[in-house]
């Protein structure tokens, strides 16, 4: 343990940490402002925004020798005995003078930039600034260009951190940005021709700490005070990342990533950043129906599970098909529901999507080709509940076989997920029924159709590809008409008052082994289910 | 603002002398004001007989207007400090980005619930570019619900019947505002229209 002093503050930092000036402080309590440092990029020090003072203690007489002019603390190792001075006066005035420096050619359009409200610019000027300009600044309209299919740049508004221009050459390995001329008429542009495209694009806005890099899809929708955020896990590939969802009024406007070491780090793919789309799709399945004669006519959701109920008890071969879109509580709650009402059902795993190949970046991010976000769960909960596993396709040729004669289809698909030939391969089951997000060739020949919730409706955990659970809760309603699956299979099991997706889980972790570990509160980064078996069984 | 922070002064409550501690002195300037205000000349008119005379038109808290700049165009950027501020939740903006290359943003469609709102004025206070005032306009009745929602081209209409008598806070102190520069060309956002044109619901006084 190596001591570090912040303000006269002693704190401990470990040996092999390697922190710097800014995290040490960040450890004390102390927020060094900055620009160009991430945590997550290489470091350049050349915002001179984080500058203190520094120096070192000698342990055996403590006498205090500090370094005569300011440091980036971004820059400086808090190595044993570092001092770091951040609230003296020469450290204020150099931020306000940094401050003051930025403002000269900044537009100062805050009113209609989007980034009002979380921009370190403000931040930072209300906190550090200067209460008068000295210079005459009138604000005026920032040129703007585009850089690429996600991004657009606002030239005047940047304040040259060089942090998106470090991403794509570090994180990503694209190289599509760079600064161009020098001095006071730096800009951050792209070589004609070559504009900013890459999986992981949208990850500059977030890292811009100012309004210059705007969000294309996000441009001018919303105000971001208006907005609340969510932690949720993102859905669409196996990688699981941890994201905010932030929404008003129940509709989403943007998702962000959420810091997680053993996840995403700090980003997530533009697939997860845009792929929010569905959720408010005007095709979505809104409305429970059943097949009457050759009409569906809408069902009610007071009637709808106890008429479910009779239907399934008077099946003889039952079958649930588990969707990798379910959380592991709602899985679970469907099986052990089928298991009661019929001691021989089937539980199989639906349909696992994978498109293409994994892709992995530089900095190691990676966007998973398999295309759903809970495969490990529901694997583990069908194969434990079925006594072995029924994958999809074996499900289909024993379904076709004409084995079943009532099958429960769960899909929360957000795209298109089978086509019609799959679908007459279930034509001839006698109780369909099938839940689902869009419309699709199965819901179409369904004898039961009940709209599926989107992932940002639901309560519970997902395992993603690396056995790591992540517990989460619901970020916005779900459209009238819709009943969330867990909320439906809470009713079917007759459990009383509301569905609650925790004591559902400490069920699971009580009845299958391998979801033991969540018998603790998963923490909001989630639990390792592997490590922690290991850990149990040494 | 923090409770060291120097600007701050802090005072201690008075010590009260015998008199002040009967209420005598309250007591009398309460009596002086009734006193006054018994001899002093009537302000209530018999309205709608009698018009009420505004004495500064300027500062009164009446209809909302959207104001224009000079080369015709609404002045609002769409930047939603009005709705932040509005305690009634009664302003609605479609920001969109602006047709003109001078301009960044601009409202698509702006509305104001004219029953909603409470005529506080904060609106007025918020906004960063002198877009949205509130005029002398008092008397404002309607037929429905519907007809009380002010769109877009009613709250611009009220700024053309209004701007001669009560030219915008920009003008009246001579300052530059963001949006009325910029070197685009002469552009018109909305044809002027011809006043009066809220039909009557909306009654100008004589000042």
């Amino acid at each position: 343990m190596a001591i570090v002093i912040i303000d006269g503050q002693e704190i401990e930092v470990g040996d092999d940490e390697r922190l710097n000036g800014i995290q040490a402080a960040k450890r004390a309590g102390v927020d060094i402002p900055h620009y160009c440092w991430h945590p997550g990029l290489s470091v350049v020090a050349s915002c001179r925004m984080c500058l203190v003072e520094s120096g070192t203690r000698d342990p055996a007489s403590g006498k205090i020798t500090m370094v005569p002019k300011l440091v980036p603390a971004c820059q400086t190792p808090a190595r044993a005995n570092t001092v770091f001075v951040t609230n003296s006066e020469k450290v204020q005035q150099a931020r306000a003078m940094v401050e003051e420096d930025l403002l000269i050619r900044h537009p100062v359009d805050c009113p209609i930039c989007d980034k009002a409200g979380e921009c370190y610019l403000q931040d930072y000027h209300f906190e550090h600034g200067q209460k008068e300009r000295r210079a005459d600044i009138k604000p005026f309209t920032s040129r703007r260009r585009s850089l690429g299919p996600t991004i657009t740049l606002f030239v005047d508004r940047c304040v040259m951190c060089t942090r998106c221009v470090r991403f794509t050459r570090e994180a990503t390995g694209t190289n599509e940005l760079m600064v161009i001329h020098r001095g006071a008429h730096e800009e951050i542009d792209i070589f004609p021709g070559y504009p900013l495209e890459n999986k992981l694009s949208g990850n500059v806005a977030d890292l811009c700490p100012v309004g210059a890099l705007g969000d294309k899809d996000f441009l001018y929708e919303q105000r971001v005070w208006f907005m609340k955020k969510h932690a949720g896990v993102c859905s669409r590939c196996s990688t699981g990342c941890s994201i905010y969802t932030e929404e008003n009024q129940d509709r989403i406007y943007r998702i962000k990533p959420r810091e997680n070491p053993h996840v995403n780090k700090w980003w997530i793919c533009d697939e997860g950043r845009y792929g929010w789309k569905h959720v408010h799709a005007a095709e979505r399945n809104t409305e429970p129906q059943r097949l009457e004669g050759d009409d569906y006519v809408n069902a009610d959701w007071s009637t709808t599970p106890a008429l479910l109920d009779k239907q399934l008890r008077d099946a003889d071969n039952l079958a649930v098909v588990l969707s990798p879109f379910l959380t592991v509580e709602e899985a679970y709650l469907l099986a052990k529901y089928a298991r009661r009402v019929n001691k021989h059902a089937t539980i199989a795993l639906g349909f696992v999507p994978v498109v293409g190949e994994d892709e992995t970046y530089p900095n190691g991010f990676t966007i998973r080709a398999e295309k759903c976000p809970n495969r490990r769960g529901v694997e583990e909960v069908a194969s434990r509940m079925n006594g072995g596993l029924v994958a999809w396709d074996d499900f289909l040729a024993r379904a076709e076989a004409g084995e079943f004669d009532a099958v429960w289809i769960t899909g929360a698909y957000p795209e298109p997920w089978h086509d019609e030939a799959t679908a007459q391969r279930l034509a001839e089951v006698p109780l369909l029924i099938v839940q689902d997000l869009l419309p699709s060739p199965l819901w179409s020949i369904a004898t039961w159709r009940l709209p599926s919730a989107a992932y940002a409706e639901r309560d519970g955990s997902f395992v993603n590809h690396a056995d790591r659970l992540q517990s989460f809760q619901w970020a916005i309603r779900p459209p009238a008409g819709v009943m969330v699956e867990g909320r439906l299979y809470w009713r079917l099991l007759g459990e009383k008052g509301l569905y609650n997706a925790r004591s559902a889980m400490l069920e699971v972790a009580n009845e299958i082994n391998y979801f033991a570990p969540a018998h603790h509160e998963p923490p909001p980064l989630g639990i390792d289910l592997k490590t922690s078996q290991l850990a149990s069984t040494v | 603002m923090k409770s060291q922070d120097p600007a701050i002064r802090w005072v201690d409550e008075p010590k009260l002398g015998l008199a002040g501690k009967m209420y005598l002195p309250l007591f009398l300037q309460g009596l002086t004001v009734t006193t006054k205000h018994l001899v002093s000349p009537k302000v209530t008119v018999s309205y709608p007989d009698q018009e009420p005379q505004i004495d500064n038109p300027l500062i009164y808290r009446g209809v909302h207007r959207l104001n224009k700049d000079a080369q015709g165009r609404v002045k609002c950027v769409a930047c939603f400090l009005c709705a932040t501020a509005c305690p009634a939740h009664c302003i609605d903006i479609v920001g969109v980005e602006s047709p003109w290359p001078d301009r960044e943003k601009y409202p698509e469609s702006f509305t104001i619930d004219e029953l909603r709102c409470i005529f506080c004025g904060m609106c007025e206070e918020a906004c960063p570019v002198d877009a949205i005032e509130l005029t002398s306009l008092y008397n404002l009745t309607g037929r429905s619900r519907e007809e009380m929602v002010f769109d877009k081209e009613k709250l611009l209409s009220v700024y053309e019947a209004t701007k001669d008598a009560e030219p915008m806070a920009s003008v009246r102190h001579g300052l530059p505002t963001p949006s009325s520069e910029g070197t685009g060309a002469p552009q018109s956002a909305a044809p002027p229209q011809a006043s009066p044109v809220l039909q009557g619901d909306v009654h100008t006084h004589s000042h």
